[in-house]
């Protein structure tokens, strides 16, 4: 289950759908992870471009994972602008014990951060400077720059 | 042909080039300077799907995307 909305995420909206959803399902854990732009280096927020054909697989092939521990993963994001104190994503992780729940989240989130195939941009100045320093190349980058 | 597309801040705009295999595109965009940087810190997926090898052949209508590093959150 992966939600995309233009602009800063509905949270409270979001984590009350997820939880309603599930509330019959006996997942006794239900584990949230929520990132909200913060003030930092003058910027006036944040935006994300999404490449979503990709998005979609990599995100089955961690519903996948999830499956395996007998738990679920939900992902929410956003495209566009965020302003600051707003949130740009939400995932959570419902299991049948905590344990799972609080492992399986850590590594996932880990793992969007370091593969997802989203793009972090500051605002700031009324531009929109792509954040080079904190992306991170997919693994298997470099192919087409091999020396020939 | 073979639709080339840049993703994310990669500004550049697709290109469709008659190749038939990503040695000949790592050719091509070698030879574009403003690329270099890019090619050495971007993923490469074909319809979709990411590669890790050169040794892929491409066939008339495929989808070849440059995914530079990533940042979500």
């Amino acid at each position: 289950m992966l939600y995309l909305y233009d602009g800063g995420l509905k949270v409270a909206d979001i984590l009350k759908e997820w939880y309603e959803q599930e509330l019959e399902n006996n997942y006794g854990a239900y584990i949230p992870f929520v990132g909200t732009v913060r003030s930092e280096d003058g910027i006036d927020g944040l935006s994300f471009d999404i490449y979503e054909p990709i998005l979609e697989s990599w995100f089955d092939s961690w519903q996948e994972k999830a499956k395996a521990k007998g738990a679920i993963l939900k992902m929410a994001h956003a495209r566009g602008d965020v302003m600051l104190h707003e949130s740009s994503y939400v995932s959570a992780v419902f299991s049948p014990k905590r344990r799972v729940a609080l492992e399986f989240i850590d590594e996932f989130v880990e793992a969007f951060k370091a593969s997802a195939p989203i793009w972090k941009y500051d605002l700031k100045d009324g531009k929109r400077i792509y954040a080079k320093d904190r992306s991170t190349a997919i693994e298997g980058s470099g192919i087409l720059g091999e020396k020939r | 042909m073979v639709r080339v597309e840049f993703l994310g801040p990669i500004q550049k705009e697709p290109l469709e080039l008659d190749i038939t295999n990503l040695s000949q595109l790592a050719d091509v965009l070698q030879q574009d300077e403003t690329m270099t940087e890019w090619l050495q810190n971007s993923a490469v997926a074909i319809n979709d799907t990411l590669t890790s090898s050169l040794n892929v052949e491409l066939k008339d209508g495929d989808k070849v995307s440059l995914l530079p590093p990533v940042c979500g959150g």
